[in-house]
């Protein structure tokens, strides 16, 4: 149970038998601290889970625990609001936001890490910044283009951009494809492949995990999203993602917290998933966004 | 999406001497073909509205006639006639100061603790990393739920301990408070990247400070700190910028607080309870795409954009300088 750690042999025993004191306690006291972290912050989730299997009138009190549980609660979301096509429009969103980032970004990703050319950093820098600018900065003059163009009401304004250009995902992919040596590009090129072979044949099967990351962090994204189709989609329900529906679902049948509460599990639960099976690659995506920048 | 720093590209070597001149054309349609997309995208996502945002400052419009030069107008009555807007103003500033500091404060506190772990690291973090997944719209309904003056679990745990909960999401002066705590739930994605610094410190650091006999503090403040102060810098950027553009939570808050019958269309709860919850882009897209002065709506995404500008660019530039004292680039 308690780790032990190797003392120099000079220290007295006396003393060594107090630093060995001193280390379990810390080790108690370290663990004892992290597992209430751990459930502090899942706590909010369970509360969650429990409220959603309540009787409406119980979730009303403060009781805690459910006295009877009403699994049924969960199919009620979807009869009480058209969860199912909400689920659809996020699906198409994150879908598509997704494929269009894997077509556009890794070109330009591959170009930023591996080819050389004028402008190059130019273009790198121009990419952090339009990373760190805030959406409401430019929305003004887009949102006036989609008008113009007659899309909005739509999730086309939402999606279309992706298949040319996001910063995020360049950036992202950029770090992940200079860690590849070189070299394997080269032997290709030796071999008689064009740039573009030797990035779908060589480069794109060894960055795997890295371009996993990046889809999963864009999916998560747009998932999450709710700005953009609040702005873009605001006014015509029949177009909305499961963000914004879930944020009016309250209010729009009047339904009981312990519903509400229900939708709100539902919609947090595919994010939870997509964790679960890829755990590893966002962990690292995460430190790469970081630290190896 | 995370915003993150990143260094230059390091000096590319200048590419072999001889080569064709069909060679080094066809390279350039490469390179060309291979950015077309992004240069496209760039141009009509990010420099196009850039530049149109501040012509549209200085206009009056409303996306129905055209618009209409007014000089400074939009400016003058940003800063002098229209009240809101600083109570906006003021609500992000509070933010940018509040959440930065405990975000980051909160961030190292956890990863410290997950460092010295010995068993259950992978749970643990796990557990403290994954709300930092969960929607904003739909953590936040589970916080008004949570922080519910009546039933909610928090305020029944406080009762508990003999203290009298408040109102949370209906008090104007708990609001914002509240509103922080939601963000520290979820910030693990900042946990993580502190974490990864802290295990990447030397651990011969350690002990050679052990052995002059460094305490815990001593050995966090002269070992610990200096090495992660880069990633500690990132952090205060990322907060800052995420601080500025705070919306959804505040927007979802406000409405379903005060019991809103729908998000999307409605101002009227928009900021509730009395406008404690309004921030600065909250205003502007009530602004812009609810009143719809496109004009005045520029104006506040050019003030903006300059702070948040001079803000990464004050600290992109500390954490140049930092990370090039620690010698590492």
């Amino acid at each position: 149970m308690v780790a032990v750690t190797e003392r120099p042999r000079a220290v007295k025993p006396v003393e060594r038998r107090k630093q060995s004191w001193d280390r379990r306690l810390q080790w108690v006291a370290t663990h004892a601290i992290g597992l209430a972290l751990g459930i502090g912050f899942t706590l909010p989730v369970v509360f969650v889970l429990l409220t959603a299997v309540m009787a409406s009138d119980q979730a009303m009190t403060a009781s805690l625990w459910p006295a009877e549980w009403h699994f049924g609660n969960f199919v009620k979301v979807f009869e009480q609001a058209p969860l199912l096509d909400y689920l659809v429009n996020s699906l198409t969103y994150s879908l598509l936001a997704t494929l269009g980032i894997l077509l556009s970004a890794i070109p330009a990703a591959y170009a930023l890490a591996k080819l050389r050319w004028r402008g190059q950093n130019l273009f790198f820098m121009l990419t952090v910044a339009a990373m760190m600018l805030p959406p409401q900065v430019v929305v003004v003059p887009l949102y006036d283009l989609w008008v113009r163009l007659g899309f909005t009401g739509s999730l086309v304004p939402l999606i279309v951009p992706y298949f040319l250009f996001d910063a995020f995902s360049v950036f992202l992919l950029r770090q992940f494809f200079l860690t590849i040596p070189r070299d394997y590009l080269e032997a290709a090129k030796i071999d008689g492949c064009s740039e573009f072979t030797a990035m779908v044949k060589v480069l794109v099967p060894m960055a795997k995990p890295g371009i996993a990351a990046t889809a999963m962090f864009c999916f998560l994204y747009t998932w999450n999203d709710y700005f953009g189709p609040l702005l873009y989609t605001g006014e015509n329900r029949d177009g909305w993602p499961l963000s914004l529906a879930l944020a009016s679902f309250r209010g729009m049948h009047h339904v009981e917290w312990n519903l509400t509460m229900a939708a709100t599990a539902l919609v947090m639960a595919p994010v939870i998933v997509l964790f679960a099976f890829a755990q590893k690659s966002f962990v690292r995506g995460i430190t790469f966004t970081g630290v190896k920048g | 999406m995370t915003a993150t720093l990143g260094r230059a590209v390091a000096p590319s070597p200048a590419p072999p001497a001889r080569r064709g001149r069909g060679a080094r054309g066809r390279r350039r349609w490469t390179v060309l073909a291979f950015l077309a997309p992004a240069l496209i995208g760039f141009t009509i996502f990010f420099a196009y509205p850039l530049i149109a945002t501040v012509y549209y400052s200085f206009t009056r419009y409303d996306l129905v006639n055209a618009p209409e030069w007014i000089g400074f107008d939009n400016y003058v009555r940003m800063f002098t006639t229209e009240p809101l807007v600083g109570t906006a103003a003021w609500n992000t500033l509070w933010l940018v100061v509040v959440l930065t500091v405990t975000r980051v404060l909160f961030s190292l506190g956890v990863a410290s603790v997950i460092a010295r772990l010995k068993r259950g690291v992978g749970l643990i973090r796990t557990l403290c990393y994954l709300p930092a997944l969960a929607p904003p719209a739909a953590a936040t309904l589970a916080f008004v739920f949570l922080f519910n003056p009546e039933f909610g679990p928090v305020n029944r745990f406080l009762r508990l301990l003999g203290i009298d909960g408040g109102l949370w999401f209906n008090d104007p002066a708990m609001s914002k408070p509240a509103l922080t705590l939601l963000v520290l739930w979820g910030s693990g994605e900042l946990m993580i990247i502190i974490l990864a610094a802290l295990l990447d410190v030397p651990q011969e650091q350690y002990e050679a400070a052990e052995l002059d006999g460094a305490g815990p503090l001593r050995r966090f403040w002269h070992v610990t700190l200096p090495t992660i102060s880069p990633v500690l810098l990132f952090g205060v950027v990322n907060s800052i910028i995420f601080a500025l553009q705070f919306f959804t939570q505040a927007v979802v808050a406000s409405a379903v607080a005060s019991g809103s019958s729908d998000v999307a269309g409605n101002t009227k709860y928009i900021g509730a309870p009395q406008n404690s919850t309004l921030t600065y882009p909250v205003w502007l897209y009530v602004q812009g795409f609810r009143y719809f002065n496109m004009g005045y709506a520029a104006a506040m995404a050019v003030l903006l954009f300059v702070v948040s500008f001079a803000f990464t660019w004050i600290l992109v530039r500390q954490l140049r300088k930092a990370s090039a004292v620690e010698g590492g680039a």
